[in-house]
């Protein structure tokens, strides 16, 4: 059930003494113990999709990278485009290898000092994408800082989160955001970075500020019965909304076009790993992600194998669960390209049975973003 | 703290014993379901199928993980909990109530191999 891990090399969020004070049930994950859960997955679940719940998130890393050559190296290592892409706006996208592999899945935040970027990335790949950004940066006129250790972060999520944010924390400014759009406000005298972003499938926020500010608004949100929610919900409200996690569904080895994230790759411009991917796109590529349900409530896991109905192995489970919103048995799969195609007949073989299921849309879940 | 049954026989994989008539009625201990999670899922064996001790039998299944059962006992399987698969979650809500097997038992000197309340507290640390 567990695996031998040095506690000692771990590191801590600003939020750890909340976590164990609400006695949660605490976890290593991308090199932090970090909260799985506080009370039952389920529940925190089911908060986030019908009323609003929050998750300390202070373990993912903000670098940013500023000068005046920082618009052009910032688009040369990211696969969207952020050129023409105004201030206050939030993109999505991958830096990858030459080769089209996955180096880190990120956000992108054009902030309001002209050539001025913020790169939010995966906790477990901070060290690996600063250096790699440092490296790529070597001829650009910018600066790249690593403020990973003095950020906090706070992911406020669900139908009721804007009403959170305005009244519960008075930033009246939060239901002026669109998705994926940010302001700075402050807490106490810090920039605050109200972002109208997430990882759930719901409309919600992201707030970034200071460890000190972030610890006091944990409280003030805990005080008013916000729903504290760990990762096991984050993962499963992320899957349900057919949302990719770097090492599972985006990788060195799986590329964004095999995820089937091509629409955050813009091929009118240039980037790393541009002419890997566009070869990929025009069909050399062997494998793809899909969605898979299966008729029964035996849970497909990550590394079980896929299999046609004839019993031929064509592919791998991701990450799968007996979706809690759906009450259905799903999973993303990498599967040979011949059988991606929506209503394929695949099965997954879970421990010694085969079940049968089909190819469906990866996104399992009707997302209620804000417009 | 988790609940343990005087009586009754434990696995340090989790599962518990009871002899009722000659036949071993096997579950998860409380302790078991608490480290689960919410059980959504029991994978189980069939009437007649041959179970061995050490070996898996079937498999709980959390939000977040499966979890192999183990059979205490070696036999073949004369009755599964059929209401569990409809409502896995009675495992969380009394697992000691809510057996998954029962086993017609092929050597009930295994039994012996087994710790008692006592044993089973100690190796849960409580």
């Amino acid at each position: 059930m567990s695996e031998t891990i040095n506690n000692a090399e771990l590191q801590l969020t600003c939020l750890y003494d909340r976590h164990v004070a609400l006695q949660a049930k605490m976890s290593p994950f991308a090199g932090f113990m970090m909260p799985i859960q506080y009370n039952s997955i389920t529940v925190e679940h089911l908060a986030v999709r019908e009323k609003v719940g929050m998750f300390d998130v202070s373990h993912m890393g903000e670098i940013f990278v500023e000068g005046p050559g920082a618009e052009k190296f910032v688009n040369w290592i990211f696969t969207n485009e952020i050129r023409g892409f105004e201030p206050g706006k939030v993109l999505y996208g991958m830096m990858c290898y030459p080769d089209g592999g996955v180096v880190d899945d990120l956000l992108v935040y054009r902030e309001f000092t002209p050539e001025h970027f913020l790169l939010v990335v995966n906790a477990a790949n901070i060290d690996k994408d600063f250096a790699w950004i440092q490296e790529h940066a070597e001829g650009f006129d910018c600066v790249v800082r690593n403020e990973s250790p003095v950020w906090g972060q706070i992911a406020v999520q669900g139908p009721a989160a804007e009403k959170v944010v305005t009244e519960i924390l008075g930033y009246k400014e939060a239901a002026e955001l669109g998705f994926y759009t940010f302001c700075d406000v402050e807490y106490k005298g810090k920039r605050l970075i109200l972002s109208r972003t997430g990882y759930t499938g719901e409309d919600g926020f992201e707030l970034y500020t200071s460890t000190e500010g972030t610890v006091e608004l944990w409280d003030r949100l805990i005080e008013a019965g916000v729903q504290p929610c760990g990762l096991g919900c984050r993962d499963t409200l992320r899957f349900e909304a057919g949302l990719p996690l770097y090492g599972d569904e985006l990788s060195p080895e799986i590329s964004p076009v095999m995820a089937g994230l091509g629409m955050f790759c813009k091929y009118d411009k240039d980037f790393i790993g541009k002419e890997a991917l566009l070869a990929q796109k025009g069909g050399e590529i062997v494998r793809k992600l899909v969605g898979i349900e299966i008729g029964d409530k035996a849970i497909p896991r990550a590394g079980y194998p896929v299999e046609t109905p004839e019993g031929e192995e064509v592919g791998i489970v991701t990450t799968g669960y007996h979706s809690i919103s759906l009450d259905k048995s799903i999973c993303f799969a990498l599967v040979d390209k011949a059988y991606a195609a929506l209503d394929t007949p695949l099965c997954v073989r879970i421990r010694k049975k085969v079940f049968a299921g089909k190819v469906v849309k990866k996104r399992f879940y009707q997302t209620n973003y804000k417009k | 703290m988790s609940k343990i049954i005087e009586g009754l026989k434990y696995s340090e994989s989790h599962e518990w014993v009871k002899v009722e008539d000659g036949i071993a009625v096997v579950g998860v201990t409380d302790f078991a379901q608490a480290e689960m999670g919410d059980i959504t899922y029991v994978d189980m064996p069939e009437v007649d199928d041959e179970v061995t001790a050490g070996e898996e039998f079937g498999a709980l299944e959390s939000v977040k993980a499966a979890s192999d059962l183990i059979s205490p006992v070696s036999g073949k399987v004369v009755a599964v909990n059929e209401a569990l698969e409809d409502e896995p979650e009675k495992v969380n809500e009394d697992a000691f109530e809510n057996w998954i097997i029962k086993v017609e038992m092929s050597d009930p000197s295994e039994l012996d191999n087994l710790l008692d309340a006592a044993a089973y507290k100690a190796q849960i640390g409580e």
